[in-house]
């Protein structure tokens, strides 16, 4: 009976299963060699002297904020809602381009940093303008 | 072990039975741990705010003579809300323009009309409608109505079909056919430009009536747009239509708009 138990073509086969495998894991180790360090975003001086966000945890901010924004926008604009009391009672006004972006004032310092490494592109620039420093920036290039 | 198919059906049912309950809890408990988070937070309205249960113009054409009485009317609106000012005529953008009598009151027109209104310059906006035909046809309820009157648009969820422009009967709808940023000569920083495939169209100011500013080409008309609650009788705008003759444009369509005109 167990004689019977053999692998036809054995070779053809091992080798295709080892192809097989180093085709499947090749993100793993093809990134294995160069460590991408996680991102170190810099905040403008005015974020720095503000110690909170809207919302004041700050991990949850940088996991959520997409949330926050999606709710943001149809608060404003569906119901015409514009003032935002957060749970650290501070008041906001509910927009991205006056609000959010006037204190992150340096988007490629802080918004791309984030965005590049997780590979996301939110399209939020291809309408809310960001800060004036950047814009300047951008002309000069 | 021999199971019978009576006993296989009691087991799986028990599983996915239980499956489904542990899932529901857990996401039960996530929503009410974040419910906590979020209804401590409040959304509220600016307390300056101005609010009405249907905002409307009336459009005083005997105070608006010339085109550059008009002009700085256009320019100041088309300023603030970053209207790009297209080379091609073809992908013209706009929110509030001049136009001729017989385009602006077709029906009315006729070969004898009086000669001040043949050349007249009419202001032209988007109408608010009470009945708005674009909002019917907007497929992703991208253009809708506020509790307010006004014809809004929530540029995030246009996907560019058009079929609000064939739908609106007074051309009030601009469609973004290039990017409109390099057509933009001062930008606003405070209000979002718009992108490529988008439709857009005059808001009524929404974002100025939200911190209890008057729309800007009623501050920029010196008193020749009158704008006003025209649900509330005491409001200035019904005195106004009360002792004035006020016409609006194609009123047998049904639409309902919300732009009066003094001719």
């Amino acid at each position: 009976m167990l004689k019977e138990k053999r692998i036809f073509n054995k070779k053809l086969v091992i080798a295709g299963l080892i192809i097989f495998i180093g085709v499947i894991t090749f993100p793993f180790w093809f990134n294995h060699a160069k460590v991408v360090a996680p991102p170190e975003v810099k905040l403008t001086e005015k974020a720095k002297e503000a110690k909170e966000c809207v919302l004041p945890d700050k991990v949850k901010m940088r996991g959520n904020h997409m949330q926050l924004l999606d709710m943001w926008r149809d608060t404003v604009v569906r119901d015409g809602n514009r003032k935002y009391i957060g749970t650290n009672g501070k008041e906001y006004e509910m927009s991205l381009s006056n609000t959010c972006l006037d204190c992150h004032s340096n988007k490629a310092d802080f918004c791309d940093k984030c965005h590049e490494y997780a590979s996301v592109n939110p399209y939020c620039w291809d309408c809310h303008i960001d800060n004036p420093k950047e814009t300047k920036n951008n002309e000069t290039q | 072990m021999k199971r019978n198919r009576r006993e296989f059906l009691k087991l799986a049912g028990i599983t996915t039975a239980s499956v489904i309950g542990a899932t529901s809890g857990l996401t039960m408990a996530e929503a009410s741990g974040s419910g906590e988070a979020k209804h401590k937070a409040i959304l509220a309205k600016n307390q300056k705010a101005l609010t009405a249960k249907r905002w409307g113009m009336v459009i005083d054409t005997t105070k608006l003579q010339t085109a550059s009485d008009i002009e700085p009317i256009i320019s100041a609106c088309h300023k603030i809300h970053n209207v790009p000012e297209m080379t091609n005529k073809n992908h013209e953008i706009k929110w509030i323009w001049e136009e001729e009598f017989k385009h602006v009151f077709a029906e009315q027109e006729h070969e004898l009309v009086n000669e001040r209104l043949r050349h007249l310059p009419f202001l032209v906006l988007c109408n608010h409608c009470k009945n708005p035909p674009c909002v019917r046809a907007c497929p992703t309820n991208a253009t809708f109505q506020t509790k307010e009157g006004i014809v809004m648009m929530d540029f995030h969820r246009c996907i560019g079909c058009r079929f609000c422009m064939a739908a609106c009967p007074y051309g009030s709808r601009s469609f973004n056919f290039q990017d409109p940023r390099p057509f933009i000569k001062e930008t606003n920083k405070e209000f979002p430009t718009r992108m490529k495939g988008v439709v857009e169209k005059c808001n009524l100011c929404a974002e100025r009536l939200a911190v209890g500013k008057l729309p800007f080409c009623v501050e920029a008309s010196n008193g020749a747009i009158i704008f006003g609650d025209l649900d509330d009788p005491q409001s200035e705008i019904r005195e106004v239509l009360n002792t004035n003759y006020t016409i609006r444009r194609k009123p047998a369509l049904g639409t309902g708009p919300s732009i009066y005109y003094i001719v």
